[in-house]
């Protein structure tokens, strides 16, 4: 009986531990879940789906390790899953980029910031992750290969491919900020920036 | 030599704007992280405590 109460109670602490770490992370959760699918409300909801799975598995989580990259892990599962269920395929969200048009106020830096979200967003999903990862959630290479589960050299490669696609869709003016014709230009987008991301 | 110049040149441009992509990207990510955690993420987490506490 006093076995199982102390027990009780290391389980209690560990808990506390681990919901102290995983509301720590909330913050991070919320930004990949934003930088990957672009919408604020679709993100908040994969967010908080991937904080309460990680809640409910935290049993299988090792104490110590790297909780980041292990919930950016399960945020990433959640956001595949998703999307092969219901997910918008990649298209241009024309609606989205209209609406941030309408919302700058200051039409000089916020737009740099919202070319670079529409780009991203035409981006093939796995190198839109990979470039997150390592460009701005601060993952080594590695740890990055292990949340999206391939090998080093598939992330790097990724990363790279990411980098140079995303300056020619940036460069090229592909993005629509006028919203006129995206759906037609977006073929051809795609196909430029897969040529680009493929040379050398 | 000329040509040797322009090319490095061109590749200086390419990995500065290279580098003002990624600025912008960590910029664009830490933005996000630095706004207040809403409200609702800590009440669905409180509430899968108590559900534990419930069970218990």
């Amino acid at each position: 009986m006093a076995l199982a109460a102390r027990s009780d109670d290391a389980d209690h602490k560990r808990d506390e531990a681990f919901r102290r770490e995983l509301v720590g992370l909330i913050p991070h959760l919320r930004a990949f879940a934003r930088t990957l699918c672009g919408d604020p409300t679709a993100a908040d909801d994969l967010a908080q789906d991937a904080m309460l799975k990680a809640w409910d598995a935290r049993k299988s989580f090792e104490m110590g390790t790297n909780m980041k990259a292990w919930t950016f892990m399960i945020l990433r599962n959640q956001f595949y899953s998703e999307k092969r269920r219901s997910w918008r395929q990649s298209q241009l969200d024309q609606e989205a980029a209209e609406r941030t048009l309408v919302a700058v106020d200051d039409p000089e830096a916020p737009v740099a910031l919202d070319e670079l979200r529409q780009g991203l967003g035409m981006l093939p999903v796995e190198q839109r992750e990979a470039l997150i990862l390592v460009g701005a959630g601060g993952f080594a290479y590695e740890e990055a290969a292990a949340i999206c589960e391939c090998a080093v050299g598939t992330v790097k490669s990724r990363v790279s491919r990411a980098r140079r696609a995303l300056q020619g869709i940036l460069e090229s003016g592909a993005y629509r900020r006028d919203g006129s014709a995206a759906g037609e230009a977006m073929a051809s987008i795609l196909a430029a920036a897969e040529r680009l991301s493929q040379a050398k | 030599m000329r040509r040797s110049r322009s090319k490095s040149t061109s590749l200086d441009e390419a990995r500065l704007r290279q580098q003002a992509i990624g600025v912008r990207l960590r910029q664009m990510f830490d933005e996000v992280v630095s706004e207040p955690v809403p409200d609702e993420f800590l009440q669905i987490l409180r509430k899968a405590d108590e559900k534990r506490s419930g069970d218990a």
